[in-house]
């Protein structure tokens, strides 16, 4: 009963093949029996959910209907929900109880999701392999001596071994998309501005943005009805109509323009991902979808780029954890300045404090113009050659990842390969368009290789369409790990 | 190696981090390889090139100033480590 989409699930309950109850039961059962090998979750909202799903089920009985009334829907731990623990999975959060929801957990909310737990991630959303949690390491379901990827590594696994039917991650530099691939589900980054960052713990605020982590991209679709569209609590959030997303998934995609952006296929890419990648181009062409190579000139500098703006933002965003309106204080402090520093040096895990200093020292004066400047200057570059190669295409494909999920403890020690992983999924932040993962295969050794189909600014429709009927005409996103 | 300096203490004493001597030998080493990653910035001519803070075309964004009660009373003092009836405590500043 654990296994079915989102859609699925909608069908038994309105059949009554089973209650709202019965199903979160079922969920919680999986969990109780895998999430100890997995560690997926951060905590259990147990008693909310089952209200949730009692209210669902006397909605159900009363004829009533909502667009995921009585579905079991996780969170990633740096989305508000009210009276419940908003961690970040960070010693200095460790305690905070959401006083408020999140626009997103309030829009679940009114479509009736059942939300039963937080999942594990990165510390603050700063990482790619979901090591840097305080709590625990969440194991990759196809391999628990792998990474399930990051930041929203918790989200990705619960989803794949099946812990919930969908999740909501965030994605500032690849973490929807990155872990959607390592993990074998898909992924939605949205434009930047299409939903609402109200709730969401802030890490850069000009690339953060949320979005679904489900079994299928239909049932991304569906969680886009309901979470997107603008928010006046977040004043960045775009003013532009919502499409009915599910609609657009059955559109022709004959004649669509996919274009191949060459700097994406170079030396470094693994060869099972290449074999993979090409192989699903190749799908895509027999949909009767055009091929056409394109060029993303500045794509190499695009990682240097992010790691100065992001962590500029992260440093400005994370000054407010200071041991006085809440979260963690140190007891070691007989002064004010012992109080920040001690606080924030016994709070905060090691990569949090690295990018916190590099954000502090490009933003520091006499830096700034070689550094902050510098790199707002390379974003407008890298913007305009997104700007540029969609003129000729409607969307983007290449790989998520240059290889297949790695080892625990591969990459932990050398930061700086930590971060080049992420050099196919960091563009289409720092240009704002929306990206996606889907499965389209398997390495030699069984583990699931990601798809990314990059699109136009507000043009999630396209990419949900392409995926939906490529998921409709190949069985990837099928596999299951076996845990 | 970057031509970069990176004075450690003084980073560390602005982003109100108190580090421990090891982390500051690990860090300051790890620095260096990420500065100079970043250093290939150098190679693009941003002569003329404007700036990009933010990826859509934002103006000011206002509203009406309505008074709304949004959030509850009573909810956010509570959260404090050390909160006192109706303020914040600190360790004495003056």
């Amino acid at each position: 009963m654990h296994q079915p989409t989102i859609t699925q699930a909608r069908h038994h309950l309105l059949e009554k093949k089973y209650s709202a109850v019965e199903l979160l039961d079922a969920v919680y059962k999986r969990i109780d029996t895998v999430d100890g090998k997995v560690q997926a979750y951060i905590h259990l909202t147990r008693d909310i959910a089952r209200q949730q799903a009692e209210a669902a089920d006397k909605k159900l009985a009363a004829g009533e209907d909502a667009p995921l009334l009585g579905v079991p829907i996780a969170l990633k731990d740096l989305i508000c929900m009210k009276d419940t623990r908003t961690t970040c999975a960070s010693h200095i959060l460790e305690n905070f109880v959401s006083p408020y929801d999140a626009t997103v957990v309030q829009r679940l909310k009114e479509a009736g999701a059942v939300l039963i737990g937080k999942t594990n991630m990165d510390e603050f959303a700063m990482g790619s392999s979901n090591e840097n949690s305080w709590f625990h390491v969440t194991k990759n379901p196809w391999d628990l001596n792998r990474v399930p990827g990051g930041s929203s590594g918790g989200s990705g696994a619960a989803v794949a071994a099946n812990e919930c039917m969908a999740a909501l991650g965030s994605d500032t530099g690849g973490s929807i998309r990155q872990p959607a691939a390592f993990c074998g589900i898909t992924g939605l980054k949205p434009t930047y501005g299409r939903v609402s960052r109200f709730g969401l713990v802030a890490f850069a605020s000009s690339f953060d943005q949320i979005g679904p982590m489900t079994k299928t991209a239909e049932d991304a679709a569906v969680l886009m009805n309901v979470i997107g569209g603008h928010d006046p609590m977040d004043s960045t959030s775009a003013n532009v109509p919502l499409p009915d997303f599910t609609a657009a998934l059955s559109n022709d995609v004959k004649g669509i323009k996919i274009g191949i952006p060459r700097e994406y296929f170079g030396k470094g890419l693994n060869a099972d991902v290449e074999k993979e990648v090409q192989a699903a181009i190749q799908t895509l062409e027999s949909m009767g979808l055009q091929t056409v190579e394109v060029s993303l000139p500045h794509t190499e500098y695009a990682v240097a780029t992010y790691y100065i703006l992001a962590c500029a933002e992260a440093s400005a965003n994370l000054s407010r954890y200071d041991g006085v309106k809440y979260g963690y204080r140190s007891q070691h402090a007989d002064n004010l300045m012992d109080m920040y520093t001690n606080t924030r040096e016994e709070g905060f895990g090691e990569e949090v404090k690295r990018r916190i200093l590099l954000g502090t020292f490009v933003l520091s004066s006499g830096y700034y113009d070689a550094y902050y400047l510098k790199g707002q200057k390379a974003r407008t570059l890298i913007k305009q050659d997104f700007e540029e190669a969609f003129k000729q295409c409607d969307l983007m494909v290449s790989p998520i990842a240059p290889a297949p999920a790695f080892q625990l403890g591969e990459k932990l020690d050398d930061p700086l390969q930590m971060y080049l992983s992420d050099i196919f999924t960091i563009s289409a932040n720092l240009a704002g368009i929306p990206a996606m993962s889907i499965p389209c295969g398997q390495s030699q050794d069984n583990l699931p290789i990601g798809l990314q189909l990059m699109g136009n600014h507000f043009d999630e429709a396209t990419l949900l369409n392409v995926a939906h009927q490529y998921q409709h005409t190949t069985e990837h996103h099928l596999q299951h790990p076996t845990i | 190696m970057s031509s970069v300096s990176f004075d450690i203490e003084k980073i560390a004493l602005l982003a109100r981090l108190k580090l421990t001597e090891e982390e500051q030998i690990r860090l300051a080493r790890q620095f260096e390889g990420i500065l100079e990653h970043i250093d290939q910035l150098n190679q693009l001519d941003t002569e003329n090139v404007e700036p990009t803070s933010h990826v859509l075309p934002l103006q000011n964004v206002f509203r009406e100033d309505e008074v709304k009660q949004i959030f509850e009373d009573g909810k956010y003092l509570p959260l404090a480590p050390r909160q006192d009836k109706d303020h914040y405590e600190v360790p004495q500043i003056i």
